[in-house]
């Protein structure tokens, strides 16, 4: 039984199947609608144990981009929905479309934090933070050429009530892979596109060097406040010695004024950083969505090898009960020799049986054969989009990050010019 | 009073192949310069002070040797005078290095000496050049001295024996080199001093070999009185103070008590700020090598990766430029000062102590009324000598706090300038990173798949 629907079954009101190439395609949903993560708010409820829980809740609003372009206003629809909700679509999404690179969710937990930070998922940064990675998921979603299609992902912008229900009913954990079958897999699969041994590498290389940077940045960080926020004790010194100073008090006052700015100065800086964190992050939680659809490629191609060493095995044991002969040991066989031969009609019935199974055997051999085809040509297309994708964000990021310690750097020259002004009236 | 600032720092030598003579003014063989031997003034050409060495070259009775002891009589006008030629740099005869540590290990212990190097033009000094080596306990040992010649006088500091938050070992070189600066500051303090230049025991200091010092050290009162004097000052201003001080110790004293406070703040603040920027050197270390490592699974972003990469090593050299220049300048001399205030609150104290000498001999004649021509000829002499400390401790305080003033510009200002430098060039490296890569860039105008 075929494993992966290509796209949904469902019909939507859309033209021709769209492009799959590296830039959204025209009639994509983003281009259609106006999605945005507007607003967060705190809420208590109970959960499904009946106690009470706070949790934090996320208003979609979305509009219709057509009508804006005739210069009308067209109504902003919203509903709120929480993590758990998301968390919800996205596994959704990854069962539904394994040979697509599912976009990730922002962090469940705030990880990589500088001691400025707080852990908690209550706190108002974090909270904004999210929001903001949020709205990032939908527009990515909503931006990619297959998974914009899909109707759960579009009531789950538009439809507030029963949205849960419906996203339970079409089964969709049933058809996800258990945790222990994709291991095994892993393991003992012999022949696997070598392009996903490679990708399966590239993944876990590109988890490991963004933690560790991210790691190390968060550390260069806490020190950089260090750094900053220690001139600031400067101005109120200075302040205080100018007050018994006749010549030097001036230039100590003023020279103390642009110590305080100074360290005033790091935390726009260092919250500007966050996002370029963010950036880095979202693409940490990448790797572990390609190596998920390498993961797949993996269980399937095993699948296959069963099949095929099934097959191969029930041809055998045909041709010898056919020819009489015994190449391969069974018990069955053994204690049939030991024990008395079969009749011929039985053995015949066995025969018939098994040319049964080999046919059955060998047309879902097929079919799984064409299944894997197309999962390697429909997952490597989407990889290729992603990899062009991924160039393009890394590379912005990183021009951002060059362009923010250049304002850093400005500002730093403009305090110290002013700074050293003052000290040399001293 | 031509009081302008001094140039900060010691002063430069004199070239090493042209020898003394090449920046000073002739001076014949055998004429003296020092006042205290009464030599004619006509050497320095300066008109206007001869009029000050004339009164020096009268006063042969100071001709012993220590100069300057509180119990001689000394025209206070003349004290003030003589402040203001020493400070001209070009008309420098001594100049004093401090270099060349080594280390001596005996049976009973193992101690660093410095090599002092001297040269001078002065008449009073048998030759114009000397190579001595001197430990630490003998620059105590001077310090101690100068201290007791001129209890209002600011004698510089010393570099403190040990130190212990940094927990510097002892011998380590980093120590020893701090040291050899604060010892070379404190010798050219001295020098450019205009009083303590010619304090006698400065100049056996400088010239005498080791054998000859030692014997010399032995001679005149012990240790333990010379710690006397400022220990009964201090406890005689513990007591209660002094009742006739004049206003202007009294705002002396308040200026001292909130500068003393301010100074070790500042101390405390450099060094915390030395310590971070030596953490933040230490993360970034580690910083720039991971995009390198990243690089290597990348094609398309390796080139911008390494560009990264090669652009934090460059801001972590500039940061630990920063540090160097932090720790060679602004920390010594604030470090400097917080010493300077200690001995500040000392001389002001001792000033006291002379006072209340005084004004406890008066109390006693007040109450006594016996022997009154004994006690007014000691009272006489003891009102000379506080009016001499008090002009001469107003002269070294108008100098010291000239100085301070031109040191503490000097020092912030070089902070400022090291942190504009770290910045300029950080700036540079990260624009030509930018400039490289949107020349690669294809114009990527729309990234459809990106919010």
């Amino acid at each position: 039984e075929p494993l992966i629907p290509m796209e949904s079954s469902e019909a939507e009101p859309s033209e021709s199947r769209p492009e799959e190439d590296g830039a959204a395609p025209g009639n994509c949903l983003a281009k259609k609608m106006e999605i945005t993560v507007s607003e967060a708010e705190k809420r208590t409820g109970r959960n499904a144990m009946n106690m009470q829980e706070t949790y934090t809740a996320y208003l979609i609003e979305t509009r219709a981009v057509e009508s804006q372009n005739e210069g009308q206003c067209s109504p902003v629809d919203s509903l709120w929905r929480r993590y758990s909700e998301f968390e919800l679509l996205r596994n959704y999404l990854l069962v539904t479309y394994p040979h697509i690179v599912v976009p990730p969710l922002p962090e469940k937990r705030a990880d990589f934090v500088w001691h400025k930070l707080s852990a908690d998922n209550m706190d108002p940064d974090f909270v904004e933070r999210r929001r903001i990675g949020l709205e990032n998921f939908l527009l990515r979603v909503a931006s990619h050429p297959v998974l914009c299609q899909d109707k759960i992902f579009y009531s789950f912008l538009t439809q507030e009530g029963g949205w849960k229900e419906m996203v339970n009913e079409t089964g969709f954990q049933l058809k996800a892979d258990s945790r222990l079958k994709a291991l095994n897999a892993t393991f003992r699969v012999k022949n696997p596109d070598k392009r996903f041994t490679e990708l399966k590498h590239y993944s876990d290389e590109l988890q490991s060097v963004i933690s560790h940077l991210l790691r190390v940045r968060a550390r260069v960080a806490d020190r950089l406040y260090g750094v900053y926020k220690v001139h600031g004790n400067y101005g109120r010194v200075f302040s205080e010695w100018s007050a018994i100073e006749k010549e030097m008090g001036d230039g100590l006052q003023s020279a103390g004024h642009h110590m305080d700015v100074y360290a005033a100065s790091i935390d726009d800086i260092l919250e500007e950083e966050e996002h370029y964190a963010d950036q880095l992050k979202e693409y940490l939680f990448y790797a572990e969505a390609l190596r998920a659809v390498c993961r797949k490629h993996e269980l399937m191609q095993y699948d296959l090898e069963m099949a095929a060493q099934d097959l191969t095995s029930k041809k055998q044991q045909c041709e010898e009960l056919a020819t009489g002969t015994m190449r391969t040991f069974s018990l069955k066989g053994m204690t049939s020799k030991l024990f008395g031969q079969e009749t011929p009609e039985q053995r015949e019935a066995k025969i018939k049986i098994l040319e049964e199974q080999i046919q059955e055997g060998e047309e879902q051999l097929k079919s799984k054969n064409l299944e894997g085809r197309d999962f390697v040509k429909s997952a490597w297309a989407d990889i290729e989009r992603f990899k062009e994708q991924k160039n393009r964000d890394l590379k912005e990021a990183l021009i951002s990050y060059a362009v923010m310690q250049i304002s850093m750097c400005k500002k730093g020259i403009q305090v110290w010019t002013n700074a050293k002004e003052c000290f040399s009236k001293m | 009073m031509e009081a302008e600032g001094r140039v900060p720092g010691p002063p430069p030598l004199p070239p090493a192949g042209g020898g003394i003579g090449a920046e000073l003014p002739a001076i014949p063989p055998g004429a003296a310069r020092a006042p205290l031997l009464g030599a004619p003034a006509e050497v320095l050409e300066l008109d206007d002070e001869e009029d000050d060495l004339e009164v020096f070259s009268k006063d042969t009775s100071l001709a012993e040797a220590n100069s300057f002891s509180p119990s001689m009589t000394i025209s206070p006008s003349s004290m003030i005078n003589q402040y203001k030629f020493e400070d001209e740099p070009e008309l420098r005869d001594l100049f004093i290095t401090v270099d060349d540590p080594e280390s001596h290990i005996t049976a009973i212990e193992t101690f660093i000496t410095y090599r002092v190097i001297t040269k001078t033009s002065r008449g009073e000094f048998d030759s114009c050049e000397y190579e001595v080596r001197r430990r630490y306990q003998d620059f105590l040992w001077l310090k101690s001295k100068l201290e007791e010649a001129h209890p209002t006088l600011i004698i510089p500091p010393l570099p403190e024996k040990f130190i212990m938050k940094g927990m510097v070992e002892r011998f380590s070189d980093e120590f020893i080199e701090t040291r050899r600066k604060a010892l070379h500051k404190f010798l050219n303090r001295i020098a450019d001093h205009p009083t303590l230049t010619f304090n006698e025991d400065f100049k056996i200091f400088l010239t005498a070999q080791a054998w000859e010092l030692s014997s010399h050290k032995k001679q005149g009162p012990g240790l333990l009185s010379r710690m006397g004097q400022t220990v009964r000052a201090v406890a005689s201003s513990v007591r209660g103070g002094v009742k006739n001080r004049p206003e202007m110790f009294t705002e002396m004293n308040d200026y001292m008590e909130t500068f003393s406070q301010k100074i070790n703040v500042l101390d405390k603040i450099a060094h915390r700020i030395y310590k971070e920027e030596r953490e933040y050197f230490n993360e970034m270390k580690e910083y720039g090598p991971i995009h390198t490592l990243w690089s290597a699974s990348e094609e398309d972003i390796a080139d911008s990766l390494k560009g990264v990469a090669s652009c934090i090593d460059k801001c972590c050299k500039a940061t630990e430029k920063r540090m160097a220049g932090l720790s060679e300048n602004l920390l010594p001399i604030l470090h400097e000062y917080v010493l300077y205030s200690e001995i500040l609150m000392g001389v002001l104290k001792r000033r006291d102590h002379i006072q209340s000498e005084l004004d406890s001999k008066i109390d006693a004649l007040a109450n006594k009324k016996a022997d009154k021509d004994l006690f007014s000829e000691e009272i006489g002499k003891l009102e000379d000598k506080v009016e001499c400390a008090n002009n001469a401790l107003k002269a070294d305080w108008d100098r010291w706090k000239q100085n301070m003033q031109c040191d503490m510009r000097s020092a912030f200002t070089n902070m400022a300038d090291n942190n504009l430098h770290y910045y300029e060039e950080c700036l540079a490296t990260w624009e030509s990173f930018l400039a490289s890569q949107t020349v690669d860039c294809h114009g990527e105008e729309d990234s459809e798949d990106r919010p």
